[in-house]
């Protein structure tokens, strides 16, 4: 019991991380709530059930296929939507709920809105201390942090990730400084996706594909970036293990926990947003006016 | 007799005075003319019902406007309101045996508890924090409806209740004169000292409070009243639909209410108002491919506010109506001159 709430966990923790940085990576330079973020995880999912179900290939190539197609995706739906409207924020919030719902509905018009799985990319499982561990839970698990140190490797190491740091700090100045602040913005809606993508790509053997899949996925992020701190990468790294473990906790120990996990999860998020308003390891800004 | 003459003289130049000057004006006062003698048109019930759900949720996003449009409080769990209105009013009604006419509004008070509740942690955010945070709050409330089926029927939901009243007709004209009511009220508040500090306070808090008003009040009274108005609409769902389930508590009803509100222009009471009467007998006009509905309807989304990213309705207002750039007083956009100044309107 206990051990299988720390490998739920574990795994849930590292896909709402993955989600979550995505999320404030997006929200930090181009200031969008993007509803839509999880939809395109949810689209990842469904790329490479279809070319593993359709085409019949090795979920690998589904996936070499889906990330790409959905940061496309991503990037192009940015460019005809939202960016013309990004002044406004009320309508950028709308469109981005409307290209979720668009995005559902698409996928539910080609597939239905049939419960379908993928196969895992390594069949079996191995057993620690009379654990099964399914190889496909250690990949998923494995592949989340790797994704996240490249992450941190381009954010702190590259001229990319100076860029998208500094106009996340300050958007004029960055400007000013040269960075032309909309394409940074474009880069940095195609990192989200792609992480967003990558995040279908890898849980995906885990769950099950269906169109609503995305709502879920989209509360816990939100939970996890509010408990972490708006922007805070490690926050949200830390804050995302937390709510998994509680999701996992709740399940597993409470009778009808599974109707409860997403209420315990949030509520604590705000018995810490109570206690430190700017989230565990967010920062207070000086207010915007 | 002669006092009689008076007013009823008065009443007509105010009419042509201050509502025949303005089109937006004639379009509104027609509008609520129309929705009053529409059953003498028709009494198709199906019309008529989706006309009352419509005339509901109009005052959902009204309420929405009141909170999120003028205090810049983003909700992103606006259902809350409304679900602890709806089961609220059901639960009274079913276990009390409250008629209606009482448990809609104790409904609406239950909801006001519950923006006093979430309010108080809510205001130590801002912005987005406050947006993402308020978004767990229906949900919570959905784990726990579902977590004790005996009283909240689960995912059943409660059903049951009394009809608002037995006729078609009289339901519809109830709803519409509750929501051309509450409509004025709330457009009345921001139209007040009250609103105006509500408008304040989303443009610069900072500058509210160093003017010596007590901001956290004011966004507290702010949640209370959109609570409230929100919750008449949840009770009201209730009674009509004669059901209070989980699907009022639906993160795609908060959503739902954002894009109304967002579509018709915020800041406004009547933009949300209008949009609920545009998009949804839209929607339900999308019934006829009803595997497209959803998909057609998010894609007249994306494409209005593409073009009119401040909401349809101001900007057809500003289409036909401009400002005098001396008086600030509105006028139609083909005069030369501003009717009240006579400045030249270019």
């Amino acid at each position: 019991m206990f051990a299988d709430i720390i490998i739920t966990s574990l795994i849930n923790g590292s896909t709402y991380a993955l989600l979550a940085i995505g999320f404030s990576l997006i929200f930090g330079v181009a200031r969008i709530v993007n509803i839509a973020h999880t939809a395109f995880y949810m689209v990842a999912a469904f790329c490479i059930f279809f070319v593993t179900h359709h085409w019949g290939f090795h979920p690998i190539v589904g996936m070499l296929i889906a990330v790409p197609l959905v940061t496309l995706l991503g990037m192009v739906t940015y460019g005809i939507f939202i960016a013309p409207i990004r002044e406004h924020e009320a309508a950028v919030l709308i469109g981005t709920i409307a290209l979720a719902m668009a995005l559902q509905e698409v996928m539910l018009l080609i597939f239905t809105g049939n419960y379908r799985s993928v196969p895992p990319l390594v069949q079996g499982y191995f057993t620690i201390i009379g654990v099964k561990v399914f190889y496909q839970q250690l990949i998923t698990f494995v592949a989340a942090l790797v994704i996240l140190g490249a992450l941190r490797l381009l954010l702190m190491k590259t001229r990319l990730g100076l860029a998208i740091r500094s106009t996340a700090q300050d958007r004029e100045v960055a400007n000013l400084m040269g960075m032309n602040e909309s394409r940074v913005a474009l880069y940095t809606v195609g990192i989200s996706i792609a992480l967003a993508g990558f995040t279908g790509a890898v849980i995906v053997p885990l769950t099950i594909v269906e169109p609503f899949m995305w709502l879920h996925p989209l509360i816990m992020m939100m939970a996890v970036v509010v408990l972490g701190g708006l922007g805070s990468i490690k926050g949200s790294f830390v804050a995302a293990y937390i709510l998994g473990f509680a999701e996992a906790a709740v399940v597993f120990l409470i009778p009808m926990g599974a109707f409860l996990k997403g209420s315990v999860a949030l509520s604590i998020m705000i018995l810490v947003l109570l206690i430190r308003p700017e989230g565990l390891f967010g920062i207070v800004f000086e207010e915007e006016r | 007799m002669d006092l009689i003459r008076y007013y009823i003289r008065k009443f007509f130049k105010l009419i042509k005075t201050e509502v025949f000057v303005l089109p937006s004006r004639m379009i509104v006062l027609l509008f609520f003319l129309m929705l009053l003698a529409l059953p003498l048109i028709t009494d198709d019930p199906y019309s008529l019902r989706i006309l009352i759900l419509t005339s509901i949720f109009a005052i959902f996003a009204a309420s929405w406007d009141l909170l999120s449009g003028f205090t810049g409080q983003m909700n992103f769990g606006h259902a809350l309101f409304f679900g602890v209105g709806a089961y609220g009013a059901a639960l009274l009604n079913l276990h009390f045996h409250i008629p209606p006419w009482a448990s809609i509004p104790l409904g609406a008070l239950a909801a006001v508890l519950a923006g006093l509740i979430i309010g108080i942690p809510c205001l130590r955010l801002r912005g987005t924090y406050l947006a993402l945070t308020t978004l767990a709050f229906p949900i919570i409330l959905m784990g726990i409806v579902f977590a004790i089926p005996e009283v909240t029927g689960g995912e059943l939901g409660i059903s049951g209740i009394d009809r608002l009243v037995r006729s078609r007709v009289a339901q519809y004209y109830i709803t519409v004169i509750v929501m051309v009511v509450l409509v004025t009220v709330m457009w009345k508040i921001t139209d007040s000292n009250i609103g105006i500090i509500f408008h304040a306070i989303r443009e610069d808090e900072v500058a509210v409070r160093a003017s010596g008003i007590n901001t956290t009040r004011y966004k507290l009274m702010a949640f209370c009243l959109s609570g409230f108005f929100a919750g008449m609409a949840g009770g009201l769902y209730a009674h009509f639909m004669r059901i209070a389930g989980p699907s009022t508590l639906e993160v795609s009803m908060s959503f739902q209410v954002v894009i109304w509100a967002v579509f018709g222009g915020v800041v406004t009471i009547w933009g949300p108002v209008g949009a609920v009467f545009i998009l949804f007998p839209l929607l339900e006009f999308f019934r006829f491919w009803p595997e497209y509905r959803m998909l057609l309807f998010a894609i007249v989304i994306l494409l209005i506010l593409l073009f009119m990213p401040q909401g349809l309705l101001v900007w057809i207002r500003d289409k036909i109506e401009s400002e005098c750039p001396r008086c600030k007083i509105r006028n139609v956009a083909t005069r030369k001159n501003c009717r009240i100044c006579d400045a030249s309107m270019h």
